[in-house]
């Protein structure tokens, strides 16, 4: 019976689940902002997720951060070596962590330190059925467990973003002027006249926000959506960083079409 | 955990976060001392603009004093009409020369004014009358070809 009618069947039937819980992950994103009230009146709550998911990956940021800007100022320095002009090794450091690899490597960083434990968090309190048991007492799931944490990981991502971003400056400094030899005030002084704050920065700053609220979504929405078994859980895991993954870069993509025109 | 321990560690995350935003925006970035408050518009037309770009900056003996707000092509004149936003601290006298330089060989271009010496000022929506295009390297190059061809055949 597995004609060429029951593959057409199948993809059917593998679209439509996706627009499916493209549909059901928006309506869920709405009644997070519906109930959110709990999260902000109740603020020990989400304190404690933005300790679990922001204050427990200060680690892993800073010292990737730091790594990051090291790597960024010896490859920096071996290529502008070249052309005799080392003393944009500031420009270069800054602006591609400011723009660029600040908010993408802090937001895949946080999916995978963050985002993974939220989901299992919610998909095991989902598997012994501790969700529904509120549900019984009258407690909304969503207004108790998912807004706190989808709000914590909202505030946690741009501070880490912006966290990694100045320890990868202070890494290239390390490198160029430190350990290399590049003059320390042509260093900054190039650095501070080319970054803008508004073009830069601020933009900077925004992808990390939208990517904050991207990762977090999705790593709620695969908690509270998993099938509750360890298999499902453990899959829900899976899809949370990979789906992070692909909707950073993709929309960092689309963000920097829209903000950095090359008219600088 | 203990709620005032809790407390302190997000208060530090915090403020650490609030620290390198600043950081960034005092230390990398310009918020600090490039930043043009009060600007007013000077304007100027170029016969061509070679690779200027908007933000590019306006400088004066060196000095940054202004940045390319806008470049677009007056249809009538068929020159680069060229917008200006100037330091409100300083002003210009009414010949001032607008030329358009290269930072270094390679570098980026920019205008540069060369003061002159009339009393009356510039102000704020005046054009700039006397401008110099960029220097085309093409055409450099080949004036200089045809003036040593030109002294080739003076000599024969």
């Amino acid at each position: 019976m597995s004609g060429p009618l029951d593959l057409v069947r199948s993809l059917g039937h593998a679209t439509v689940d996706r627009i499916w819980r493209l549909g059901f992950a928006t309506r869920f994103f709405f009644a997070i902002l519906l109930h959110s009230g709990t999260a902000f009146r109740r603020l020990p709550l989400t304190l404690r997720e933005i300790y679990f998911s922001g204050v427990l990956s200060l680690m892993i940021i800073l010292v990737s951060g730091l790594f990051v800007g090291l790597v960024l100022g010896l490859q920096g320095y071996e290529t502008l070596q070249r052309y005799g002009s080392t003393e944009a090794l500031g420009i270069l450091v800054a602006l591609s962590l400011v723009r660029e690899l600040g908010p993408v490597v802090a937001g895949l960083l946080f999916a995978s330190r963050a985002g993974s434990s939220i989901t299992a968090e919610i998909g095991l309190m989902k598997a012994t059925e501790q969700l529904k048991a509120m549900d019984m007492m009258a407690v909304n799931p969503i207004a108790r467990v998912v807004a706190p944490r989808f709000w914590g990981g909202v505030i946690s991502m741009p501070l880490l973003a912006a966290m990694f971003s100045a320890m990868g400056v202070f890494g290239g400094w390390l490198v160029g002027v430190v350990l290399i030899g590049v003059d320390d005030g042509a260093f900054w002084s190039q650095m501070q006249s080319s970054v803008d704050f508004r073009y830069d920065i601020l933009n900077g700053i925004i992808k990390s926000v939208v990517f904050g609220f991207a990762v977090s979504l999705i790593a709620v929405f695969e908690g509270y959506d998993s099938v509750p078994t360890a298999e499902g859980v453990s899959r829900a895991i899976t899809r949370t960083v990979v789906t992070s993954a692909m909707t950073i870069l993709a929309l960092d993509f689309i963000l920097t079409s829209f903000m950095f025109r090359g008219n600088s | 955990m203990n709620r005032t321990v809790l407390d302190l560690w997000v208060g530090f995350f915090v403020a650490l976060g609030l620290a390198a935003v600043l950081f960034l925006a005092l230390k990398v970035g310009n918020l600090s001392s490039a930043h043009l408050s009060e600007t007013y518009v000077l304007q100027a037309k170029f016969d061509n603009i070679g690779g200027l770009k908007v933000r590019g900056p306006v400088r004066s003996a060196g000095v940054l004093v202004g940045r390319i707000s806008d470049i677009r092509f007056d249809p009538e004149s068929y020159q680069a009409q060229v917008t200006m936003n100037i330091d409100g601290r300083y002003r210009f006298p009414r010949d001032t020369f607008a030329s358009i330089y290269t930072a270094g060989l390679l570098g980026e271009q920019y205008i540069g004014f060369d003061v002159g010496g009339d009393e009356k000022m510039l102000q704020p929506g005046d054009s700039v009358k006397m401008t110099q295009s960029a220097v085309v390297l093409e055409k450099l190059i080949s004036q200089f070809l045809f003036n040593k061809a030109a002294e080739g055949q003076d000599s024969k």
